[in-house]
């Protein structure tokens, strides 16, 4: 995995989380978990903990919060 | 084959939609019609056809032919029947002695001056002239022609000046003044049914010519838009389609739905044999009401075109020539190379892509193919790039993603917001019924960067145009409901019946902070505040008040918040669960909402239901007997993604151009080239295929059976007209497709798998092709709640229970302008031609519009050096074009605009790859960018034409 790939990754999950921000914290929260877990296939997920297992640098803090509740896909 | 010829009776003067009614004697019989409707239209009402010329029933009397005279008991003389009203207890008698001489002498006077080639005369068979000197009992004209207007010399052989020579300028018809009885019903149809005003009668008398434009105009050099209504208004042969002068009369005719935008009209497809004589509009079309645009009427020509592909062809590589093969090499090659991909990277590792120019039946098994055979859910379609976010965003706040309301709808709103759509190029004929309301006093507030055809034109003119920066949306949206909140604009039993009152609550302070009023917003926007607070107090204190949106809204990083601010206005007004409300998107392609309902997308299955949900997957995993992926499947630009990194190998692709039609055509590119093995199947070598490994040569409208669901949830049958010239309908290819891989499927009409749909669907549980004959169309949901469908969503509550608001915060785009790129371009279509102009640019449209440019204010022009026609070259971050340029105050300064129809063009290799944070819709409305004065084609165009040249060669047929 690219690091470019990951950074487009990182960018997308932060264009959620400012969606997310606007509504009541832990509403938001949820919604954001649910989204990526509703429209992220598998392969984006993984990436996306590959990103969150490093740290989750380059995170806004909502997705750091509703990474717990992101569903971490069957291993392949 | 069957033939569909439902008699399109003319009743001479329009429908009354008054509700009190009248009866009245005609010739001794009984009739009761609706209060303002004309004695000719109730005899027609009985079957008594008064002789007539100046009506048609698409247009208001006119009272000029005085052959429709009529005589009533007890009132003086013998008024004409179209324009005089019906009365309680006339007696009218619409034959006698007296009527009879009278129109024959009105006949005997047309006759005079008209010409009398009938046998050669293209109208012949098909003129009402003609009718009528027969209905009369026209026996011997007792005038001789001496000062006539069609003979082109005089007895003595000079010169006539009252002729006037044929006007053939427009392609697709033709305006001989010879045969013209000047009844006006052409000036009458471009005023009332098309809106342009671009008919006159000039002169007076004998010197009164239909005339188009302004003095030295011709058809073409005149503002007329080639709609076809005065063709087919025109009762004689003055206006008629070139194809019937040069085949002849059509003698059988198919109703069927135009192939274009997502209005959806419905067509006549007259024919001869199995040659396409023409297509007129469909008087009882839903969407249409028997009007029509340039591209439905005249551009249907690419079906024949020379470019067609009629043979499948395969290569192995993509450096290879094209070799023609039969349909079985070719579906075995496709089989074998997709299986080999699937056992050696998994069944992830291919995907579908649908066709929202396909059928809904055809889409369904496309998405069906992957599946149930390939076993991932790997499907997406063109709306990922149109409308995801509509889908997303009503989704979330109405219950259900569609518009809410009928086209008819538009005749009883009151104010309407058009945002981000330009519907006189991209959905004509909705934009001509709009007209129609506006010019009858309705209220119009556009939000648009551009000044388009809408904002002003004849007779019409919007209240406020809010020209914002592209990109800012959401500011303005929100800041209208700012207004609306605080200055207390709210309908709040509206609120309280029929929203979640805390969720309201919420949304209120969010929208009343100081951040989102107009006057905080303007320094983003562009727009003055009072202009925007006046445009809200209009939109929520006018009436009935409707939403119009089109890309303008969706297609940015911020489209799905947008259309989720559209529906909390309209929530905020009480705008919707009516007639004349509503929330709706113009749909581009005319199965855009067909495409999206029947399952396209990757995390939902048919009727918009997660895939995660066990229940539904169930009853798709009973009929289909396999097991369905719980999880999402890849996104359009995931699949590219994908193929990138390696993981992505195989794809096929149906009626869908993505090099063309998707953002960062680089990438795009890169992705394709990345794949073993890309299968396309089109009409065309599109821009596509340079990459593609198979193709599956297409289908289109006219040579299949399906159905289309347009903007309006209208689900209208596509007939077929003629045989496929490939061999087979498209649904047809799929299903060979699916068995070359192993399934079983065993479709023989596509009425066999809209069952499957309405047996697994809930919202077409009621849809059957029966249905569809005898109804003509149904809006979905069609259930054992509504046998008959769904002309309004959401009137009694919203389909998710109570409706909800949601915040939307404006957060601007990552694209910005700067000292490099300082401008922003923004995109979008023209009228005469149709999305990547695939069908458009291989017919007669091109001479409205050869080439993209791109258009430029005069002060950004004037500093850069550049005049009106030069070539520019046109730079993002992205990628490079260069193109004329247009210099036009249409757009605001700072602000460029060029529409994609070709792809010479390549405006994609400017677009970049941001997208909507809920959809990935792309943003292809905002781009920053800088335009200089060039030389001619980028050494991208250069590379890329010369690649696309090697990619479509194809070996000569071995002998």
């Amino acid at each position: 995995m690219s690091h470019d790939a990951h950074s487009k990754l990182i960018y997308m999950a932060n264009q959620i989380a400012k969606f997310m921000e606007s509504k009541p914290h832990d509403e938001g929260v949820a919604m954001l978990a649910s989204h990526i877990n509703d429209f992220w296939e598998p392969r984006m997920r993984n990436h996306l903990f590959e990103v969150l297992d490093a740290g989750g640098q380059g995170l806004r803090p909502l997705v750091l919060e509703a990474a717990a509740s992101i569903r971490r896909p069957a291993a392949a | 084959m069957k033939d569909f010829i439902i008699p399109d009776r003319d009743f001479g003067t329009p429908a009354s939609k008054s509700k009190t009614m009248v009866t009245l004697t005609i010739d001794g019989f009984d009739v009761t019609v609706p209060e303002g409707t004309s004695i000719m239209r109730a005899a027609a009402e009985i079957g008594i056809a008064v002789p007539k010329l100046c009506a048609t029933d698409s247009v208001d009397a006119f009272g000029s032919c005085r052959l429709c005279l009529v005589e009533i008991e007890g009132r003086n003389g013998t008024p004409a029947s179209c324009t005089t009203p019906v009365a309680p207890g006339l007696k009218v008698h619409t034959q006698n002695a007296k009527l009879e001489k009278l129109r024959r002498g009105v006949m005997e006077l047309y006759i005079s001056d008209h010409p009398l080639d009938c046998l050669t005369c293209s109208a012949n068979g098909d003129c009402e002239l003609q009718d009528m000197a027969g209905a009369v009992g026209l026996r011997d004209v007792r005038y001789e022609a001496v000062d006539t207007h069609f003979k082109a010399k005089d007895n003595s052989g000079k010169a006539n000046p009252q002729w006037i020579p044929k006007d053939d300028s427009n392609p697709y018809f033709s305006y001989d003044p010879a045969k013209c009885i000047v009844c006006s019903r052409c000036v009458r149809a471009c005023e009332e049914v098309q809106g342009t005003f671009a008919l006159t009668i000039s002169g007076r008398g004998f010197d009164s010519r239909v005339s188009a434009g302004m003095a030295g105009d011709n058809f073409l050099s005149s503002e007329c838009v080639s709609c076809g209504a005065c063709v087919a208004a025109c009762p004689t042969a003055t206006l008629q389609e070139k194809s019937v002068i040069e085949l002849g009369t059509p003698v059988r005719s198919v109703i069927t739905t135009c192939a274009y935008c997502g209005v959806g009209c419905s067509f006549k497809a007259e024919l001869r044999g199995d040659e396409l004589v023409r297509m007129t509009p469909y008087k009882n079309g839903k969407a249409n009401r028997g009007h029509s645009c340039v591209k439905g009427r005249f551009a249907y020509g690419y079906a024949s075109h020379k470019d067609r592909i009629l043979s499948p062809m395969i290569r192995d590589s993509i450096n290879d020539p094209w070799k023609e093969v039969s349909w079985a090499e070719a579906l075995d090659f496709t089989a074998k190379r997709m299986k080999g991909i699937i056992a050696e990277h998994g069944r992830q590792s291919v995907g579908v892509i649908t066709s929202s120019r396909c059928t809904n039946e055809e889409a369904y098994l496309v998405q069906k193919l992957t599946r149930a055979v390939f076993m991932n859910n790997n499907t997406d379609t063109c709306a990922r790039v149109c409308h995801s976010p509509t889908g997303y965003g009503l989704g979330q706040t109405l219950g259900t993603s569609a518009g809410t309301q009928d086209f008819d709808s538009v005749e009883e709103t009151d104010v309407v917001i058009i945002i981000g759509a330009n519907p006189t190029d991209g959905h004509p004929v909705f934009a001509s019924r709009l007209k129609k309301r506006l010019r009858a006093g309705a209220k119009l507030i556009v939000i648009d960067p551009r000044r388009t055809d809408i904002v002003q034109g004849p007779h019409i003119k919007a209240q406020h145009h809010l020209a914002l920066t592209p990109g800012t949306n959401v500011a303005i949206v929100t800041a209208l409901a700012h207004v609306i909140v605080t200055e207390g604009l709210f309908d709040e039993d509206f609120i309280r019946n029929r929203c979640d009152w805390d969720e309201f609550q919420d949304y209120a302070e969010f929208v009343s902070q100081p951040q989102n009023s107009p006057e905080a917003v303007q320094m983003l926007t562009g727009v003055p505040a009072e202009q925007v607070r006046e445009a809200a107090r209009l939109y929520a204190l006018g009436g009935n008040g409707s939403i119009y949106y089109g890309l303008g809204v969706t297609e940015h990083s911020q489209g799905s918040t947008t259309v989720i601010g559209i529906a909390n206005l309209a929530m905020l007004t009480g705008n919707v669960g009516r007639p004349g409300v509503g929330v709706n998107p113009l749909r581009g392609q005319n199965n855009v909402q067909g495409s999206c309902d029947m399952g396209s997308f990757p995390h939902e299955l048919p009727g918009y239901r997660h895939v995660k949900i066990d229940a539904v997957r169930e009853t798709y995993e009973k009929v289909w007997g396999v097991q369905i992926d719980s999880e999402p499947g890849l996104r359009i630009p995931n699949m590219l993604d994908a193929a990138v990194e390696g993981t992505f190998k195989g794809l096929y692709c149906q009626g869908e151009d993505i090099l063309q039609s998707d953002p960062d055509t680089k990438h795009v590119a890169a992705g394709l080239a990345a794949m073993d093995c890309v299968i396309v199947h089109d009409l065309f070598l599109n821009e596509t295929a340079n990459y593609a490994h198979v193709f599956l040569p297409g289908s289109p409208f006219l040579e299949k059976d399906g159905t289309f669901t347009n903007a309006e949830r209208r689900i209208n049958r596509v007939r077929k007209v003629m045989a496929p010239r490939q061999g087979y309908a498209d649904w047809e290819i799929t299903q060979m497709l699916a068995n070359a891989m192993g399934a079983d499927w065993t479709y023989t009409h596509p009425s066999q798998i809209m069952d499957e749909i309405a047996l697994t669907t809930p919202s077409f549980a009621g849809v059957t092709y029966e249905k569809l004959e005898t109804m003509g169309s149904i809006q979905w949901p069609c259930n054992e709640k509504a046998p008959e469908g769904t002309p309004l969503m959401h009137v009694d509550g919203f389909v998710r229970g109570k409706g909800k608001f949601i915040n939307t915060e404006y957060v601007a785009t990552d694209e910005r302008t700067g000292p490099r790129f300082p401008l922003l371009l923004t995109t979008g279509r023209i009228l005469s031609q149709y999305n990547v102009g695939a069908q458009t640019r291989r017919t007669s449209n091109v001479v409205w519009h050869a080439e993209d440019v791109l258009e430029i204010h005069p002060h950004d022009a004037e500093v850069r050096g550049v005049k009106d026609g030069d070539w520019v070259r046109l730079a993002s971050r992205s990628g490079e074009t260069t193109l004329h340029a247009k210099i036009t105050d249409r757009v605001t300064p700072g602000v460029v605009y060029t529409t994609f129809h070709h792809p010479d063009t390549q405006a994609n290799v400017i677009t970049t790859d941001y997208s909507d944070w809920a959809t990935n819709c792309p943003e292809y409305k905002v781009t920053a960018v800088q335009v200089a004065p060039s030389n001619g084609p980028s050494e991208w165009q250069e590379d890329y034409a010369a690649q696309a040249r090697l990619a479509r060669r194809i070996l000569p047929a071995a002998e």
